[in-house]
């Protein structure tokens, strides 16, 4: 078919448009890259230019002497592992009898989870909870509070649900328990959605660093995302228990430094996970 | 009953942990809104300090409708929410009505993995990179100096902060959001655009007849869903960004709870203000599903 002249006019200015968007979107990360690796005097006097000259990683090497910054991470790693695998694990075991059909509590257990999503008891409430239970300033801090999200649960609920039940059937039939058809027939089946829910819990875990700033006052068990949040808030930068032998580098440089090492393990796994992710929002976008 | 638990003990046993979290981190603490009826201000004392305050009746809730704190954290919640669902709200949709009209299907591809990337960055992140762009050393107010112009510090900015929240919003999560409308697009049938290309319609034709119509039912219930949240406000966002200088538009309930509850230690009337917003929310959310039933969406629940 021919095309119009119209026609062709808006696909320039649509791939233009598209084109732009992408650059707003990448141009924040990749001024900041730069940036950060600019020498001071590079970085004050050009504030528009978007590739250093000249490569100064100043910022860089005093943050890999900084030990905060291993033990912050080891953390972060802990509570996305830990978190992750004790959440699916949890978050299954729920789902599974809450889609049986046959099982009597199903109603009353549904109706218990999902008005959690309507209703809670908030921060004031939560933190004197934590706080009697003597959480506070514990790694558990971080994982036992955030346990079951109820939209995932909800999700896992209703992908269960879709499996025929004749294959269940079939395996009762051969004398499998519950816990044997959900470990060998149901989990299997639900990969797909498995997979999402592990892969929104492990960002969740790795980007949340408000349950540090309420419960942990202890800097050493910070997860990276706060102590960044503090290095970004505070004047505080150099609190960082570098080799004090080094000469420190100007804030900024710092701050930028930090904002990269703490980007580029999820932008490095991203690509391999982007196909899970738009998957999980399809699923989560059905019905609850 | 007996019966019950000799048929289906295995999947009790499996409800349990997740029933235990549920009560243990769900609803005790909706239980310990109580205090936002009792003078609990103490440090210490645990949970039996809290069982063992006086009871006060409305009293916190009085001083918090009268004090001057109420209106301005009303205000901001509403303007912020209101801009969101003018800007936040369309601007997905338009971005996927467009990614629709791509016809190279590998540029398609490569523009949705670029604009899905921000969604993955903490708060934190955003806030920083916004920071550098918008301070007094960045891009912008280089920009400016350029053109003669003073440097203007935006994130301390009462004239502008609202933008800077919009649009790093925007930037976070617009790409992101257009994944379900993409998804109801792709479900449209072929043979609709085919007959209306046989009928003359030009693209945008197409696009306003064909295409926006058949994604109004999911439009509808991200409609709703965001409705039910025009209380609850972007706590994460807002605190990473904000700070006393722009409290003025940017201070909203939770970043006021949080101040003055947790760092102020006045847990019964942060707690009496929680409540308020807590009902107010549940009401709004059975609202508009009642609305979007008569309306003959399927509603939410």
């Amino acid at each position: 078919m021919k095309k119009s002249r119209g026609e062709i006019t808006f696909q320039i200015i649509n791939t233009v448009f598209m084109v732009l968007v992408c650059a707003a979107m990448l141009y924040p990360m990749l001024y900041v890259l730069g940036h950060s690796l600019m020498g001071d005097a590079e970085r004050a006097l050009n504030p528009l230019r978007l590739f250093p000259h000249k490569l100064d990683a100043t910022g860089y090497k005093y943050i890999f002497t900084a030990k905060n910054i291993w033990r912050s991470y080891g953390i972060t790693l802990f509570r996305t592992v830990a978190g992750t695998l004790i959440t699916l694990a949890i978050s299954t075991l729920l789902a599974y009898p809450l889609s049986r059909r046959d099982y009597p509590l199903r109603k009353v257990l549904t109706f218990v989870v999902t008005f959690t999503m309507w209703f809670s008891g908030g921060m004031i409430a939560n933190f004197l909870l934590i706080r009697s239970l003597g959480l506070t300033n514990s790694y558990w801090v971080y994982i036992f509070p955030h346990l079951i999200d109820p939209f995932h649960l909800i999700i896992l609920r209703n992908f269960f649900m879709q499996i025929p039940e004749s294959l269940e059937d079939s395996a009762r039939i051969d004398g499998a328990n519950d816990f044997v058809i959900l470990t060998r027939i149901t989990l299997p089946l639900s990969k797909a959605a498995i997979a999402t829910i592990a892969l929104f819990t492990a960002v969740f875990h790795w980007n949340t660093w408000w349950d540090a700033m309420l419960y942990v006052s202890k800097r050493e068990l910070w997860p990276v995302q706060y102590l960044l949040q503090q290095i970004i808030a505070s004047a505080n930068v150099f609190d960082l228990s570098a080799n004090s032998n080094m000469v420190r580098p100007p804030a900024e440089a710092i701050r930028m430094a930090c904002i990269i090492v703490v980007t580029i393990p999820i932008l490095c796994v991203y690509p391999f996970v982007q196909k899970y992710f738009v998957k999980g929002v399809m699923i989560g976008s059905v019905k609850g | 009953m007996k019966k019950f638990f000799r048929k289906y003990w295995l999947l009790n046993l499996m409800v349990l942990p997740g029933l235990a979290y549920f009560i243990l981190f769900k609803y005790v603490p909706m239980y310990g809104l109580i205090i936002a009826f009792k003078n609990y201000n103490g440090a210490a004392g645990g949970l039996k300090g809290i069982l063992d305050a006086d009871f006060i009746g409305l009293t916190y809730f009085k001083i918090f409708f009268r004090s001057e704190q109420f209106s301005r954290l009303l205000r901001n919640t509403l303007i912020l929410s209101g801009l969101r669902l003018l800007f936040c709200f369309p601007a997905p949709i338009l971005l996927a009505l467009l990614l629709n009209e791509i016809t190279n299907q590998k540029f398609k591809k490569s523009v949705q993995t670029i604009t899905y990337i921000p969604y993955f960055l903490s708060w934190v992140v955003v806030a920083g990179l916004l920071r550098i762009l918008v301070g007094t050393e960045g891009p912008l107010n280089g920009l400016r100096a350029q053109y003669g112009l003073a440097p203007v510090y935006y994130m301390a900015s009462v004239k502008h902060f609202r933008a800077l929240l919009i649009i790093s919003e925007i930037w976070k999560t617009v790409g992101y959001g257009t994944i379900v409308y993409l998804a109801a697009i792709s479900g449209v049938d072929m043979q609709q655009y085919e007959a209306a290309e046989l009928d003359g319609a030009n693209r945008f034709q197409k696009m306003f007849y064909i295409t926006l119509p058949s994604i109004s039912e999911i439009v509808a219930i991200m409609l709703i869903l965001q409705m039910g949240k025009i209380l609850s406000d972007n706590f994460e966002q807002i605190y990473t960004m904000y700070s006393d200088s722009v409290y003025e538009v940017a201070d909203v309930f939770e970043t006021y709870i949080y101040r003055t509850g947790i760092v102020g230690s006045k847990f019964s009337y942060t707690s009496a203000i929680t409540l308020c917003k807590s009902v107010v929310s549940l009401f709004l959310i059975l609202l508009t599903n009642k609305a979007a039933k008569k309306l003959g969406s399927e509603g939410l629940f």
